[in-house]
């Protein structure tokens, strides 16, 4: 594993308002992830797992203290700047997929690369490379609807990865899955994270995720209430 | 990118057979209604040009102020000098005399006593002379029902519905009752050996037609008419040259205290038509207006239900990293694409209803039987260089408005906000 780090969350405070209160979600966070970790901010619901995962993904800004994204102030961004972090630097994956259901598994996973300024022959390989990762290079032609829903999260990965990011965030990825399909999920993603040297960030509370971590964040009402390593493969 | 978003478009119903369908309607309708109005208003136009007015028309002035009761009393005298000056001046253009009349026709039996009788309106034009342009501008001949066109001097034309009513038959004498320009009555005899029908029913009522000379001879108008009606070349009434003529001509004679003095006057002054004709122009103007607040609306309304089922989309878009302002252009792309497609099918359909009312015509006569206004008993729509555009007006701009409206939430919304609804 290198040990550059990517993301580094420095006394980060996040408060939303509720009514003439505020809410505060996250309370002074002190993390650092480093390039190819395999990490899950893990916790119960209202613990504050997807808000710091939106910071992280520029998503969102903290409140006070600062997070820091390939050596980016996530603060400082203007929208197209953010826009452009995530487009070079970060991938995403939903609980719920969110594919295009009007779009082919191809035209899908391609999405992402109509961003870039690059050719169809460039785009189509990378595509192509990124279904053969995720074991999909016969459905590239079907649509969202026709495929179950381990195959959809699978197209989902894809997606996330044909860019080559640094950084993959992954909001709950297995919640809507069963347990062998979660398996073949996770077993994809920790391969990637092996073969390409990915960073992986997982917001779960799916102990069959916890299973697959070598990093576990604790968060609870906000806070960091533990960070230890689980595995070191 | 549009590749991929036309190909989005077209395989998603929802986003676009709606609008799609919403422009065609409104698009339809446009075009429709425009050759619709540009149809009867040219109609009425080229009617009164033809019938009444000309593009131009030279009176006396008090002829000018009571035109609408036909005072042969106050015609315009010296009408041959003025028609060759005309002529030399503005050779382009036709120039014809004409008599507008009012009186009675009675229809002798075999004993001279009246069998039936009617009053009458009655033009006296140029039938006989040779070249006499008269005769096209009225549409004579193809107007005739009955019998043949007058050849000699004593030859009337009545209208068809007038033999009917006053049982008259080809050959027989009809006698014109009226007053001369002196104002002593007059009865003058002709022999009516045709009838016509118009198709403008306030002619069609009660008209006679006769040659000129034989209406002076009647009328005691000697070197005098009605007015002297000119026509600009090819027959195209056009506003700014036939001011250009009238205000040279008004020029010659604005010293002149004598209130017979000639006066000339254009079409839409003189048929009231010019109100008519800004009507139109303000009707056609606020109808496109209407058309795209509505579809506007429709399609702004239509725009934020697509952009609530868009959610998926426009989050997952904004998570890999396309901008909000290249989302918001790809939505403003597509609207084009809707706009334009909608556009070309409203624009077909307006075009085909509006060249099937320009032939088949709209039959009014049942609603104009007892109108005294020149107009037509057919209205047809006319298809102009203008029908094949106005369409992609109100097509585009509600189509791009209504998107941009709807759109504008893509700014107003939280990215994060956007981002944790995908999470449903």
């Amino acid at each position: 594993m290198n040990n550059s780090a990517l993301i580094i969350v420095t006394n980060l405070v996040k408060t939303f308002p509720m009514g003439k209160r505020e809410f505060t979600a996250l309370k002074d966070i002190n993390l650092k992830f480093n390039q190819g970790e395999f990490a899950g901010i893990v916790g119960p619901s209202g613990s504050g797992k997807t808000t710091l995962l939106n910071i992280i993904g520029s998503l969102d800004i903290p409140s006070k203290g600062e997070a820091v994204v390939m050596g980016q102030s996530v603060s400082g961004l203007s929208p197209k700047k953010a826009a452009d972090l995530r487009n070079h630097h970060l991938g995403f994956i939903f609980q719920t997929y969110n594919l295009l259901q009007v779009y082919t598994v191809y035209e899908n996973v391609e999405l992402p690369l109509l961003l870039r300024k690059m050719s169809a022959v460039e785009r189509k390989k990378l595509v192509l490379q990124s279904l053969e990762w995720v074991g999909l290079m016969d459905k590239i032609k079907s649509r969202p609807a026709q495929l179950s829903g381990g195959e959809c999260q699978r197209v989902s990965i894809a997606r996330a990865m044909v860019k080559s990011p640094e950084i993959v965030l992954a909001d709950e990825p297995t919640a809507n899955l069963d347990a062998k399909n979660s398996h073949n999920i996770l077993q994809m993603m920790e391969k990637l994270n092996r073969e390409l040297n990915t960073t992986f960030i997982f917001a779960t509370h799916d102990e069959k995720v916890i299973k697959y971590l070598r990093r576990k964040i604790s968060l609870d009402d906000g806070k960091v209430v533990g960070d230890e390593i689980v595995k070191n493969k | 990118m549009i590749k991929f978003i036309i190909k989005g478009l077209l395989r998603d119903h929802h986003r676009s057979l709606f609008p799609i369908l919403i422009v065609t309607i409104g698009v339809w309708m446009t075009v429709f209604m425009q050759a619709y109005l540009s149809g009867v208003f040219g109609d009425m136009i080229d009617t009164t040009a033809r019938f009444s007015t000309g593009h131009v028309k030279i009176m006396s002035r008090a002829y000018a102020e009571y035109a609408d009761q036909v005072p042969n009393d106050m015609a315009l005298m010296g009408i041959e000098q003025i028609m060759t000056d005309m002529q030399s001046e503005y050779p382009d253009m036709t120039w014809v005399k004409r008599i507008n009349f009012g009186g009675l026709i009675d229809i002798p039996d075999d004993e001279g006593e009246t069998r039936s009788q009617a009053p009458v309106m009655g033009y006296g034009i140029d039938l006989l002379s040779p070249g006499s342009t008269e005769i096209h501008t009225m549409n004579v001949v193809k107007s005739l029902v009955r019998g043949r066109m007058p050849e000699k001097p004593g030859e009337i034309l009545i209208s068809d519905l007038l033999a009917e009513r006053l049982e008259v038959n080809l050959g027989e004498t009809a006698t014109l009752l009226s007053s001369t320009m002196y104002g002593s009555m007059t009865m003058h005899n002709f022999t009516v050996v045709g009838t016509i029908k118009f198709g403008i029913m306030a002619m069609d009522r009660g008209a006679i037609i006769a040659d000129i000379s034989d209406i002076q001879l009647a009328l005691d108008m000697e070197d005098a008419a009605g007015g002297i009606l000119g026509y600009l070349p090819n027959r195209i009434y056009d506003d700014n040259t036939a001011l250009g003529i009238v205000e040279r001509f008004n020029q010659q004679y604005e010293d002149e205290d004598d209130e017979f003095a000639p006066v000339m006057g254009k079409l839409v002054e003189l048929s009231n038509l010019g109100e008519y004709l800004n009507y139109a122009g303000s009707v056609s103007t606020i109808m496109v207006f209407i058309f795209v607040l509505i579809m506007s609306i429709v399609l702004w309304n239509a725009g934020l239900l697509g952009g609530l089922r868009r959610y998926g989309e426009v989050g997952i878009r904004l998570a890999i990293g396309e901008p909000k302002g290249h989302i918001y252009r790809s939505l403003i792309y597509e609207s084009v694409f809707i706009g334009f497609v909608g556009s070309i099918i409203g624009t077909v359909l307006g075009l085909g209803c509006a060249y099937w009312l320009q032939v088949v015509g709209l039959d009014i006569s049942a609603f104009v039987k007892n109108t005294s206004m020149m107009i037509p008993n057919v209205f047809r729509a006319s298809v102009t260089t203008e029908t094949y555009y106005i369409g992609f007006f109100p097509g585009l701009f509600s189509t791009v408005l209504g998107t941009a409206l709807s759109g504008i939430g893509i700014y107003k919304r939280q990215t994060a906000q956007l981002f944790k609804e995908l999470e449903v």
